[in-house]
């Protein structure tokens, strides 16, 4: 049997492996000599952007494209991989940040320790992944995607030799996510042996025809199966009780990781679950919709307590991006009473934190060529001798507290709280309410730090690389900012 | 002549955006600032001068643009009988502000930062005045919090950075729950137009979600007015913060929580008002005691004032609580009125403060008529304005405010609002009482050559310390005493009376004082048909 296959509905993923591959040649024959890494990031770079042209040419073109179907002998209907507005939406939010921690590496590896041609191929590989798991409507390719987001991620973060911290976060990451994956394969495992089917559309419609169970025990089996896959993606997305070891690993890992880490593979785990609980186990949401309340409420509030002792500014933004975490999960609580709403209102808050997410560790990247250690107290007074940084920073600190100016920040919140409020979870709005004042303490110490005075002079950090990222990031979150209806509508 | 709104909010965002420019530094900063906020009051006085005071009920000069389709937020501005005297007060004491930085530049250096962020937090407080839809209200009300937290952690006294960290966490709390109570309204009416809902009069919205949100929206408002006990981060702030924050702080931003009682929480909410309205009643005049004793306690000038301040915002909650047109009309009086008087108030404890190096009463001694009569007779007329004098714009929001409890709306417990009354009235004795001990203290009695330098006295033990035991605690005798007792230090030399840049900062506020306390009707007029429009009581909502 031979399937068709639309090329023009995979081209961005296929652009973004044979530009991975393509890395990996011309690592090889391409003589060494001081400037080639750089050669091999602007590479990637260009396959990263030939994806974003293809991509706006898919979004312009409209339309939902398909492929990989079940042939019309079999039934028909059904497809692997499907290419529609929500589709759009990840791969650019991928494709935008992929942009920025390309960019944030040409600053990385340029000090020696890291093999350039392998850290490219692995990054384009997770971005591939990331790409693919976003389009992903059958469970297979969605477990075989997360995986090709996560395994380049491992080597990423051990990829910085004679490192202990650095192989110590990769084996940490590796335990953590062979153990996350394995949960979630005998979830997945017991949803098709319940349903009979790996396709998302199959499996809905097998629990919409109310076929509770053709065998006895499958309600129960569902149940397990359903908090089986949540734990598999709670790991990946660091929700609590998985979320222990985000902060070791994105303090040991190179900062451009820690920014992919916290954005990139965080997106995917969040666009594997939204699929699995919206569009799956959409009428199983009375089973889910109270767990996942109960995690948002407690992701948002240990993330926010652990990141108010933090001394560090990589771990304060891990621990940050937990809290994060569970700001984005709270509306997905709500799918129930506002389904429609409740997944746009997580997307769109997934969206808003990538871009204020991406300027704090471009600028912690920025100040980390400058002091190593990285501790917030390196920032103090950063306001004088690096205004632009600085103000970088604050305005995305800012946002991430949703405060004014930093609008963006602001509207996500809004957003979530509408859903929230809208599905009539009042106490979950509570929670998230007093954590929004919890989390303002840590984000306007560290504000306030970059604009006390510092007695002793310091260098000015600079890298082109690293300010174009900066800029390209607050640009975005400005443009977030003003106009929040651009975000809005994609998901809507 | 929409643009006339646009404009209040558009020329202190380009001043503060062109001072990014690297052409701004030193005193060059200090006269641009003057320069926008003078062009930003004008702008406030031509709106005041061209709004329709036939129909004052009415929102003029509208401006209604679709900002986030998504969120159903609209850039919504307009001004009525109530917002109009806040907008121009906003813009007068922005003014003064810059004039009084242009004569002293700030402890903490760096003119041109604190200029740009004065610039944000006048836009943030203008905007939230004329914002007329719910999620702009609500981001207009957030604009304020991160400048004012720099002013108070970067200008501020001592314990400036606790006491701003205070501030904005506290406040940030009350703004979220005011959003939940906001998201509520919006779930059950499905617009954010206040002037929709405002007049659906609570139509369509259950009787029980009323009273939830404006739990919600109240709480999150009587932070920033401050109720009692939700007032805990005002002294600090007031008292930490530069002159200019607190003038601002007290004269405005307190003011917008009380704005938005009499535009959100009473017009849309009519019945969770009715409902808590018994509770807001007693909050407030608990609030009335306790500023007024906490007053009595105080040692530091800047920190009586500012409990003084939650008294004076109870009689304003007091008012709202009787939900009657003559109670409401007190209410946004008396917000007029409080924000002139203790505006003039902290300038002029903060002229004080300058002078003596310290705002600690013991260490002011007494004898202030004497050695600065200018500022000790300026001083003395705020603090009898403000204690209520008939014939001075404190006296007309008190009165009222308790008249309108002597004859709450329908529905409401009569008894129980008497018995508020007695209690309110006892509060302006007591509130005469602190404000006379002061005065007593600080203006009368012996003048004491020397200022001491070094910390201030913080307890009645301490006095004792220095002045050794059998030595009675007596206000003028321990200032005296203390004198003597650091007779050693340096004498300070003579102390400047007022100079002229204070005066031009000080007296549009004692001629306003004086103005609105011998014709109350000008501003009662104003706000009258507004009131009655918010309240649904027919007439001006035409």
């Amino acid at each position: 049997m031979i399937q068709s296959i639309d090329y023009t509905a995979i081209a961005v993923p296929l652009i973004l492996a044979l530009t991975a591959g393509l890395v990996l040649v011309l690592d090889v024959f391409l003589p060494a000599r001081p400037g080639g890494g750089r050669l091999l990031g602007v590479v990637a770079l260009g396959g990263v952007a030939a994806a974003i042209a293809v991509l706006v040419a898919q979004a312009v073109q409209g339309g939902e494209r398909r492929t990989f179907c079940v042939p019309p002998s079999l039934g028909g209907g059904s497809c692997s991989f499907v290419l529609d507005r929500f589709t759009l939406v990840f791969t650019a939010l991928v494709l935008a940040a992929g942009v920025v921690v390309v960019l944030l590496s040409m600053a990385e590896p340029a000090s020696g320790r890291i093999p350039v041609g392998e850290w490219y191929f692995l990054l384009l590989a997770t971005l591939t992944g990331a790409v693919l798991l976003a389009a992903s409507r059958d469970l297979v390719m969605l477990v075989v995607s997360l995986e090709l987001v996560s395994l380049p991620v491992f080597a990423l973060t051990a990829l910085r030799r004679y490192d202990g911290r650095a192989s110590e976060a990769a084996l940490k990451l590796f335990l953590v996510s062979v153990v996350s994956t394995a949960i979630m394969l005998f979830g997945v495992s017991l949803l098709y042996g319940v349903t009979g089917s790996v396709y998302l559309d199959r499996i809905a419609a097998f629990y919409a025809s109310g076929q509770g169970g053709p065998i006895g025990v499958a309600p129960g089996v569902t149940t397990v199966a359903i908090l089986l896959v949540l734990a598999g993606f709670g790991f990946k997305v660091a929700a609590v009780p998985f979320h222990f070891w985000a902060a070791d690993v994105y303090q040991g890992a190179p900062i451009p990781v820690a920014a992919l880490l916290s954005v990139i593979s965080k997106a995917a785990g969040f666009a594997g679950l939204v699929l699995v609980l919206t569009i799956a186990l959409a009428n199983q949401a009375a089973v889910w919709a109270p767990v996942v309340a109960v995690i948002a409420a407690l992701t948002m509030t240990a993330g926010n307590v652990l990141a108010m002792r933090q001394r560090q500014a990589v771990r304060l933004l891990a621990w940050s991006s937990v809290a994060q975490s569970g700001y984005i999960l709270a509306p997905l609580a709500a799918f129930a009473a506002v389904p429609r709403d409740a997944a746009g209102a997580s997307v769109a808050y997934l969206v808003f934190y990538a871009a204020m997410n991406l300027v704090a560790f471009g600028v912690v990247m920025l100040v980390s060529r400058v002091r190593e250690r990285g501790d917030l107290d390196d920032y103090q007074g950063l306001a004088f001798h690096s205004p632009v940084a600085a103000l970088s920073l604050a305005f995305s600190l800012v946002c991430l507290a949703g405060l004014p100016p930093g609008l963006a920040g602001l509207f996500a919140k809004v957003v979530v709280f509408r859903a929230i409020v809208d599905g009539g979870l009042g106490w979950l709005a509570v929670v998230m309410a007093a954590n929004t004042v919890v989390g303002l303490y840590y984000y306007i110490a560290w504000t306030a730090r970059l604009f006390t005075p510092l007695s002793t002079g310091a260098s000015r950090p600079r890298s082109g690389p690293v300010a174009v990222a900066v800029g390209l990031a607050v640009a975005v979150t400005l443009v977030f900012s003003v106009a929040p209806q651009v975000v809005l509508s994609a998901v809507g | 002549m929409n643009w006339l709104l646009l404009a209040l909010l558009a020329v202190p965002l380009a001043g503060a955006a062109a001072l990014t420019a690297p052409a701004f530094a030193g005193r060059a900063a200090g006269r641009f600032g003057i320069a926008v906020s003078a062009l930003t009051f004008l702008l406030a006085v031509v709106v005041a001068v061209v709004f329709d005071y036939g129909d004052a009920g009415r929102m003029q000069l509208e401006t209604d643009w679709s900002w986030i389709p998504g969120l159903d937020l609209r850039f919504h501005l307009g001004v009525d009988g109530i917002s109009l005297p806040l907008v121009v007060l906003t813009a007068l004491l922005s003014l003064l502000c810059f004039v009084h930085l242009a004569g002293r530049p700030p402890d903490g250096g760096r003119v041109r930062a604190l200029v740009f962020t004065l610039l944000v937090l006048e836009v943030g407080m203008i905007g939230t005045f004329l914002a007329l839809d719910l999620l702009l209200f609500f981001v207009f009300f957030e604009v304020v919090l991160v400048p004012m937290y720099f002013v108070i952690a970067i200008w501020g006294g001592r314990d400036r950075r606790a006491a701003a960290v205070k501030f904005i966490l506290y406040t940030l709390l009350g703004s979220a729950v005011l959003l939940l109570g906001l998201l509520v309204i919006w779930a059950q009416a499905g617009t954010l137009d206040m002037v929709e809902l405002t007049a659906r009069h609570g139509s369509g919205i259950a009787r029980s979600v009323q009273i939830v949100a404006f739990l919600a929206v109240g709480i999150g408002l009587a932070v920033k007015t401050p109720m009692w006990p939700l007032h805990t981060w005002l002294p600090d702030a007031h008292t930490e913060a530069p002159t200019v924050g607190s003038v601002l702080l007290a004269g405005v931003l307190l003011k917008m929580g009380s704005y938005g009682f009499a535009r959100i929480a009473i017009p849309i909410l009519p019945e969770g008002a009715a409902a808590l309205a018994p509770w807001l009643g007693a909050l407030a005049v608990v609030g009335i005691i306790y500023g007024s004793l906490a007053c009595l306690a105080q040692r530091d000038l800047k920190r009586m004032i500012a409990y003084s301040s939650v008294g004076h915002m109870g009689f304003v909650l007091l008012g709202f609580a009787t939900l009657t047109p003559v109670g409401v009309n007190a209410a946004l009086f008396g917000n007029i009125a409080h924000g002139l008087i203790t505006g003039l108030l902290f300038f002029l404890a903060g002229g004080i403060k300058e002078r003596y190096g310290t705002a600690d009463l013991v260490r002011l001694g007494g004898g202030m008529l004497r050695r600065l009569p200018y500022i000790g007779s300026l001083l003395t007329f705020a603090c009898v304005a403000s204690l209520g004098l008939p014939g001075l714009a404190g006296f007309w929001g008190e009165m009222l405010a308790l008249f309108g409890a002597f004859r709450p709306a329908a529905g409401l417990s009569r008894p129980l609002f008497l018995v508020f009354m007695t209690v309110g009235g006892v509060g302006t004795v007591l509130t005469a009482a602190y404000f006379l001990v002061m005065l007593s203290r600080v203006t009368h009695g012996r003048s004491r050559e020397t200022v001491p330098v070094g910390p201030p006295l913080a307890s009645a033990e301490e006095v004792r310390v220095v002045l050794g035991p059998g030595e009675p605690v007596e206000p003028v005798a321990t200032g005296t005493a203390v004198a003597e007792v650091e007779g050693s230090h340096p004498p300070a030399g003579r102390l400047a009376d007022v100079t002229s840049r204070e005066l031009v900062a000080w007296v549009p506020l004692v001629a306003l004082t004086i103005l609105f306390g011998v014709w109350p009707k000008a501003l009662l007029d104003l706000t009258g048909p507004a009131v009655q429009a918010i309240l649904g009581l027919g007439g001006g909502a035409g």
